[in-house]
C-alpha cells in the first residue's frame, strides 16, 4: 500500500455495510464514507483544487468533515484541520502557511468562515454540499496514478517558540506504516469501536480513523462538549457501546475526578490507551478499580514522529509517587538516547534527549526550513548512509528494565490540558503588547496553571483582553500578575526560580 | 455551613481571573469556562467547602452562573 484511501477502499470492498463512523446525529458505513469522499474529490479537483496543495477545514468535527477530509486526499492534495474556537490572528497564520485553494466549512460555522476567508482568494463551500454530487472515477484514478506514499497527507500545527505556530507535515507513509503496527500492536479488529475524544486538528485522531479505515473498526465521535458534562458522556459510552479509548491523560482525569463511574460504568470498554502528558496514577487507579479487565497502555511520543513512538501496558496498580514507564519503541521505529555530545546512552539511570528515526518521521514544518533544520537532522552515530532523525526535546532514562521514563523537558515546552505549549510564545505575544516591557510565563505544574508575570505600563485586564485576541484559548494565561520589577540573574537573564518563588509556583 | 456567593466568586476568580461572575449567566454554554476549570471547580468545592459534587449534579445549569454554583453546594452541603 501506498496511498491511505487503499485501507479505505479494501475496507469498503470487504465490509460495505459496516459503520465506519457515527456521531450524535449521523452514521456513515464504509461504502457510503467512501462514495462521499470520492464526491467530494471529484468536487474539489473541479474546483482546482492539484496534487499535494492543501484544503482547509474550518469545522466542528463529524462524519461528514470525515467523508470531505478524505475528499481532499482523493483530489491528491492534503487536509488541514482550523480550529474554530483559534483567535483571528492565528487563523490568519495557518492560512497563510497552507495557502489553500479550497476551505470546507460546516452550517454552524460557515457565517463565521466567510467573514475570515472571503477576503482572501480562497473558495469557502459547505461540506455538505460537496459530499453527495457524482463521482468521476477517470478523474481520480489520474490523481491516483502519479501519486507517491512521500505526498503529504495532513498538515497539524502546534504551538511554535516564535509565536507563529508550527505545522507539521504527514506524509503518506508514516501513517501507512503507523496503523498497521498499531493496530496489530493492541489487537484491534473489526469488533471494536473507537470512542472518539481528539480533536479532528490533532494528530492523536489518527489512532481512531485510521484503525478504523484499516480494520473495519466503528468511530463513535464523541462532541467536545461532552467532556463538560459527564453523565452525557458516560452515557454516550455505554449506549454507542465504545470498546476502546485512545484519549488524552486529560480526558481520563475528567471522568475519574468527576466520578463518573459511580454514575455508570461503560463494561464495554476493553482498552484504554492514554497520551499527551505524564499520567498521575492515583486518577489512573480509579479506572483500574472500575474496569479491572480492561488494557492499560501508557503511550509516549510527539507528533513529529506520527502519534506515539513507545508503549507501555500497565501491568499492576502504581503509588502515587511511582512514574509509569513511556516503555519500549513500536515495531518499525528506532528510539534511542543522545547526550550533550551526541553519543548514545544506554543503561539504567543516565539521562538523554529521546532521538527517533523511522519511516514515522513527519517532513519537517511547512515552509518553515530553518525550524525543520533545528529538530531533524542526520542521525549523528550515523556516519554511512542517510538516517533522518528526529530530536524530541524530551529528556529520558532507562530504568532497570529497559523501559524508557519520561524526565522533562530539555527547553521552556510544557504540556498543559494535552497540548503542547511554548512558554516563549505566550511570552512573545505579551511582548507584542504596547507596555509591555518584559513577560516571563511560567506554569503551576501541580494546580495546572499558565501565571504571566510581566513589568510595564499595561494594565492587568488589557494586556489579558489582548492576549485573548491572539492566543487559543488554552494558552491564555490563568493569571496575570503585574510586578515592579524582574528578579535578574547575574548575567542578566530572567531568573524563572526566583520568579517562581516570588509568585508562589509550584513546579 | 452557609457557602456566600462572594465564597463563590472567589473560588471561581482563583480558577479563572477576570470573568464577570456576578453577571455572566452562560459560563458553560459560551465557553468562558472549559472541561478543565470544571474539574478544578469539583476540586476545589471538595478543598475549601468540603462538598462533593456527584457526576449527576456536573450539568451546564448548575455551572453556569456563579449564583447557580452557590445554589448547588449550598444544597449540596445541607444533604451532608
Amino acid at each position: 500500500m501506498y496511498n491511505i484511501l487503499q485501507m479505505l477502499e479494501a475496507t469498503a470492498e470487504r465490509v460495505p455495510e459496516k459503520c465506519a463512523m457515527a456521531d450524535p446525529s449521523t452514521c456513515l458505513t464504509f461504502s457510503e464514507l467512501r462514495d462521499a469522499a470520492q464526491s467530494a474529490g471529484t468536487w474539489l479537483i473541479r474546483e482546482g483544487v492539484r496534487p499535494r496543495t492543501a484544503v482547509a477545514f474550518y469545522l466542528e468535527k463529524s462524519c461528514r468533515a470525515w467523508a470531505s477530509m478524505l475528499g481532499a486526499v482523493y483530489a491528491g492534495g492534503f487536509y488541514s484541520v482550523i480550529d474554530v474556537r483559534q483567535p483571528v490572528g492565528r487563523v490568519r497564520d495557518m492560512y497563510a502557511a497552507l495557502e489553500p485553494s479550497v476551505i470546507l466549512t460546516d452550517a454552524e460555522n460557515a457565517t463565521r468562515a466567510h467573514e475570515l476567508f472571503d477576503a482572501c482568494d480562497c473558495t469557502v463551500a459547505m461540506v455538505e454540499d460537496v459530499i453527495d454530487g457524482e463521482v468521476d472515477t477517470a478523474l481520480l484514478d489520474a490523481v491516483r496514478r502519479q501519486a507517491t506514499d512521500i505526498d503529504p497527507l495532513y498538515v497539524n500545527f502546534t504551538s511554535g517558540s516564535t509565536g507563529t505556530p508550527k505545522g507539521f507535515v504527514a506524509p503518506h507513509r508514516s501513517v501507512l506504516d503507523w496503523a498497521q503496527v498499531f493496530t496489530s500492536t493492541f489487537g484491534i479488529d473489526e469488533t471494536d469501536v473507537m470512542g472518539n475524544q481528539a480533536p479532528f486538528d490533532f494528530d492523536a485522531t489518527n489512532k481512531d480513523v485510521y484503525s478504523s479505515l484499516l480494520t473495519g473498526a466503528t468511530v463513535q465521535v464523541i462532541p467536545r462538549s461532552y467532556f463538560s458534562n459527564p453523565t452525557q458522556l458516560m452515557d454516550y459510552l455505554c449506549e454507542r457501546k465504545v470498546t476502546t479509548l485512545c484519549w488524552a491523560v486529560s480526558a481520563m482525569c475528567f471522568v475519574s475526578i468527576m466520578g463518573g463511574f459511580d454514575y455508570r460504568v461503560p463494561t464495554t470498554v476493553r482498552r484504554v490507551l492514554f497520551s499527551g502528558e505524564v499520567m498521575p496514577p492515583k486518577q489512573l487507579r480509579v479506572w483500574q478499580r472500575h474496569l479491572p479487565e480492561a488494557l492499560y497502555v501508557n503511550l509516549y511520543g510527539p507528533s513529529e514522529v506520527t502519534c506515539n513512538c513507545t508503549y507501555h501496558v500497565v501491568k499492576r496498580a502504581y503509588a502515587d509517587d511511582e512514574v509509569i514507564p513511556a516503555g519500549k519503541a513500536f515495531a518499525n521505529e528506532r528510539v534511542f538516547l543522545l547526550d550533550e555530545h551526541d553519543c548514545e546512552v544506554s543503561g539504567a539511570g543516565a539521562t538523554g534527549e529521546v532521538c527517533v528515526s523511522g519511516s514515522c518521521l513527519v517532513m519537517g514544518y511547512l515552509g518553515a526550513h530553518d525550524r525543520t533544520a533545528k529538530a531533524f537532522m542526520q542521525n549523528p552515530t550515523n556516519t554511512r548512509w542517510l538516517e533522518p532523525m528526529y530530536r524530541t526535546g524530551d529528556l529520558a532514562r532507562y530504568d532497570e528494565n529497559g523501559d524508557l521514563v519520561y524526565v522533562s523537558r530539555k527547553d521552556h515546552q510544557i504540556k498543559h490540558l494535552g497540548q503542547r505549549i511554548e512558554l516563549g510564545d505566550i511570552e512573545a505575544a505579551a511582548h507584542a503588547v504596547d507596555g509591555v516591557e518584559r513577560a516571563c510565563c511560567l506554569y503551576d505544574a501541580a494546580r495546572k496553571r499558565l501565571v504571566l508575570c510581566y513589568v510595564g505600563s499595561v494594565e492587568r485586564k488589557e494586556l489579558k483582553e489582548l492576549l485573548r485576541e491572539r492566543l487559543p484559548q488554552y494558552m491564555v494565561p490563568n493569571n496575570t500578575r503585574k510586578l515592579d520589577e524582574m528578579p535578574l540573574s547575574k548575567n542578566g537573564k530572567i531568573d524563572r526560580a526566583a520568579l517562581a518563588e516570588l509568585a508562589r509556583i509550584r513546579r | 455551613m452557609n457557602i456566600t456567593l462572594d465564597d463563590v466568586i472567589e473560588m471561581l476568580e482563583d480558577i479563572q481571573e477576570d470573568v464577570d461572575y456576578e453577571e455572566c449567566v452562560t459560563l458553560i454554554d459560551d465557553g468562558v469556562l472549559d472541561s478543565f476549570d470544571i474539574l478544578a471547580i469539583v476540586s476545589a468545592a471538595d478543598d475549601e467547602f468540603d462538598v462533593t459534587i456527584p457526576a449527576k449534579e456536573i450539568t451546564p445549569e448548575n455551572f453556569n452562573s456563579a449564583e447557580a454554583l452557590c445554589a448547588l453546594l449550598n444544597r449540596l452541603s445541607d444533604e451532608d
